[in-house]
């Protein structure tokens, strides 16, 4: 337990210190999208991870709180209402999904998210007067709360630092709370739980209320880092993404969807705009760069070839993944000491629970 | 001991000439600040490589590649760096490029991006970073009601050609009553409404405006609603003027179909068949434009990509003449961004593979319009069919025959703007 601790401390230190350690702005920004993006997949592993319902609609209720917050914006209003007021719209829009995707599961629930979630981006697309369609909304200002200005880079990072830890320990203490395990229950025995006498229903009802909430912030905070918001971020491309993120990381940890979402702004954000200088008689060390290049220049081919790769040796995600081999590794450390007696190791500290 | 080699291995003729030429180059050079001279120019494209819109974003590189190759690298007498960013063609890619150019790569100038809503997605950063950005987006309004000081259109705004359109069809063709068909997007409203306010002020009727989605497996039900007309105006973008030309000569229609600069665009003409013959396209570049720029720009299209350009790729080529003279212009230094933007402004060019262009005090291009019809007659390239040059209207500017102040008094074009009328 303490030495968990000891690591909590540890990753919180190293993400506050990140602009100082990394302070060309442009990677402060991309460190402020990983935040971001792993908000919004905290929130999709809640229904991912512990609920066991895929939904591949989220991005929709992501693009309801977005274009709440930048309509109220663009209207006039000042943040301090604007963003409230998109939390609670987004709250509502949740409720609503939630009442009609939860009258089914498995493939029905994914096929009903994914409908819901065409839904709202059409309103987005066609709603003119609102969205102003394909030309989005522009937002010209960040909010300043106790008078600290969000415009600066180092500032955003700091506020969505923030926001991003809160999100953690308000995902942990929901997973770890009588309602987290009776989640749990509903995923793998629902009819048991029926039984035992919990309300299935309303616990997934909970939980996607939940889930809707982080991702409604993360949508909120998408807007106020990009200042704008057009119909291209509600696409069915962002909820698949999302759901990538969950998965490659580790869906049903806390730890994995931060990871996914780490991986895929990386690759996309940076990776994609990586190039080797290569000389033109070409040595070893040059046929590999040229190679490199090549899969920089198409990082969504890149992408894929990890999420294969994750896929065949790690089909658990990045995060229990990494766990397994590493016990694994530990285990055969131990077996060549064993041989000799005293050397009887207590067996690896798990860092991630599954349930 | 140093000098006494120095001496004696040059002689005074050669001292003598070499000193000769030093001098003509010293006097013929740009005279330009010696900071600049040390570092390279840095030149980004964002442009898009990856998605549905790749194949205008590849052609655009391909344009910027083929200026660099032929100045070898120089730019207004400095060398040049050049660095390509894909933005995935969404907005949020937009955004984050743009921030990578302009943070980590520290660029003089960016050339793209090429989509109206990436445009939009970086319009406050830009203007906000004072960088200098050279468009492909047609956005009308960014150099309309909305201007951005930083931001310059070499290209052309959405209803810029489609306004020559309205008035072509009116006094030549003799359409009088047409009916519009384009994407669901504001690039679509916005040159569809170009049109029809052009061809109505020349007595002309639209009487039906459809607005299939963006992607439509199957045209026929709209094309099904195409009646009581003698003409039809599309505006479709990408690949799919091909499947509606198509399914459009499938369908038996006969009225002559009319359409802007992405419905026939050049690029496209390997790709049609008999059904486009008969096409008429109002563009403000044209493959068939023969002048030295134009010749010389589609050759080394040829020989570098072996393919054909059309308006994406020679649309970036122009940005990078525009670049090359407004860095001229300001003597080689772009440190001072507000004094480098005057000089782009000022550019004047007489031969780029378009024409003549220069600059309207919105930072929007004054260049000619080409209407062409699509035949057989005089292909070149390989190429079965041909966008011939049937009328040349010059120096358009994107107001039309309107004064700008009665212009900017309208709403920007949309999907209700013109309105449909009883006429």
């Amino acid at each position: 337990m303490t030495g968990r601790r000891i690591a909590i401390v540890v990753a919180i230190i190293g993400l506050v210190i990140v602009p100082y350690v990394i302070t060309e702005v442009y990677y402060v920004n991309i460190a402020s999208q990983i935040l971001l993006y792993a908000i919004f997949a905290l929130g999709l592993n809640v229904l991912v991870g512990y609920a066991g319902l895929v939904s591949l609609g989220h991005a929709g209720l992501f693009g309801v709180a977005s274009y709440a917050v930048a309509y109220l914006l663009a209207a006039g209003f000042g943040h301090a209402v604007a963003i409230p007021a998109a939390i609670g719209i987004g709250l509502l829009a949740t409720a609503v999904f939630a009442a009609l995707a939860l009258r089914a599961s498995g493939i029905s629930f994914i096929m009903i998210t994914l409908a819901l979630g065409e839904i709202i981006w059409g309103l987005a697309y066609r709603w003119i007067s609102v969205t102003h369609g394909d030309n989005g909304i522009n937002v010209t200002t960040r909010p300043a709360p106790f008078g600290l200005p969000l415009s600066s880079a180092r500032g955003f990072y700091d506020a969505t630092l923030i926001i991003f830890l809160l999100a953690v320990a308000s995902s942990a203490i929901f997973v770890r709370s009588p309602l987290g395990a009776a989640l749990c229950g509903t995923r793998d025995q629902p009819r048991r739980m029926n039984a035992l006498g919990f309300h299935v229903w309303m616990i997934r009802f909970m939980a996607f209320m939940f889930s809707g909430l982080l991702t409604s912030i993360s949508g909120i905070l998408f807007v106020y880092y990009n200042e704008f918001i057009s119909p291209q971020a509600l696409a069915l491309t962002a909820s698949a993404e999302g759901l990538l993120m969950v998965i490659s990381g580790g869906a049903g940890t806390l730890l994995g969807p931060v990871v996914g979402a780490a991986l895929v702004v990386i690759v996309k954000n940076v990776v994609s705009g990586l190039r080797f200088t290569v000389l033109s008689p070409m040595g070893f060390a040059d046929l590999v760069k040229f190679v490199l290049n090549g899969l920089f220049q198409h990082w969504n081919f890149l992408l894929g070839a990890i999420f294969v790769a994750i896929v065949v040796f790690m089909p658990e995600g990045l995060v229990p993944g990494s766990v397994r081999l590493a016990r694994a590794a530990w285990r055969t450390a131990n077996r060549s000491k064993s041989a000799r007696p005293a050397a009887a190791a207590p067996p690896a500290p798990v860092a991630e629970q599954k349930r | 001991m140093s000098r006494r080699l120095t001496a004696r291995s040059i002689s005074r003729r050669t001292l003598l000439a070499g000193t000769a030429a030093g001098a003509t180059i010293a006097l013929t050079r740009f005279p330009t600040p010696a900071i600049a001279q040390a570092a390279p120019f840095k030149l980004g494209l964002l442009t898009v490589k990856t998605g549905p819109l790749a194949q205008g974003g590849i052609q655009m590189e391909q344009g910027v590649l083929t200026y660099l190759k032929e100045k070898n690298y120089t730019m207004g007498g400095r060398k040049v760096d050049f660095v390509s960013a894909d933005t995935g063609g969404n907005p949020a890619g937009a955004k984050t490029k743009a921030q990578e150019l302009v943070e980590r790569d520290k660029v003089d100038v960016i050339l793209g991006p090429l989509a109206a809503f990436e445009l939009y997605a970086i319009n406050g950063y830009i203007q906000q970073q004072k960088m200098p950005t050279l468009s492909l987006a047609a956005a009308d309004n960014l150099t309309q009601r909305q201007p951005n000081p930083y931001l310059l259109r070499a290209s052309a705004t959405s209803s810029q050609a489609m306004q020559p359109m309205g008035h072509y069809a009116a006094t030549e063709l003799k359409l009088k009553r047409v009916v519009t068909i384009v994407e669901d997007f504001a690039f679509g409203y916005e040159q569809m409404g170009g049109f029809q306010a052009a061809f109505q002020k020349d007595g002309g009727c639209v009487v039906n405006k459809l607005w299939p989605p963006i992607v439509t497996p199957d045209y026929t039900p709209y094309i099904a609603q195409i009646s009581g007309c003698d003409g039809v105006c599309q505006g479709f973008a990408g690949s799919n003027p091909l499947r509606f030309m198509k399914q459009y000569a499938t369908a038996g229609l006969k009225y002559p179909v009319v359409t802007g600069e992405t419905g026939a665009d050049d690029a496209l003409l390997k790709s049609y068949g008999d059904e486009a013959i008969g096409l008429v396209s109002a563009c403000p570049y044209t493959l068939d434009l023969d002048s030295d720029g134009n010749n010389r720009f589609v050759s080394e299209m040829l020989k570098n990509y072996n393919t054909v350009p059309g308006f994406y790729a020679a649309g970036l080529y122009i940005n990078c003449e525009v670049v090359d003279a407004g860095l001229q212009g300001a003597g080689g230094d772009a440190s001072d961004k507000q004094k480098f933007m005057a000089a782009l402004k000022a550019v004047s060019l007489t031969d780029t593979p378009r024409g003549p262009i220069k600059f309207d005090h919105l930072n929007n291009v004054i260049g000619n319009i080409y209407i062409r019809r699509i035949g057989r007659e005089g292909a070149k390239y390989g190429l079965k069919l041909w966008n011939k040059t049937i009328k040349t209207y010059e120096n358009v500017s994107q107001f039309w025959v309107w004064p700008e102040q009665e212009f900017l008094a309208h709403p920007v074009y949309s999907r209700d703007y013109p309105p449909l009328t009883k006429c």
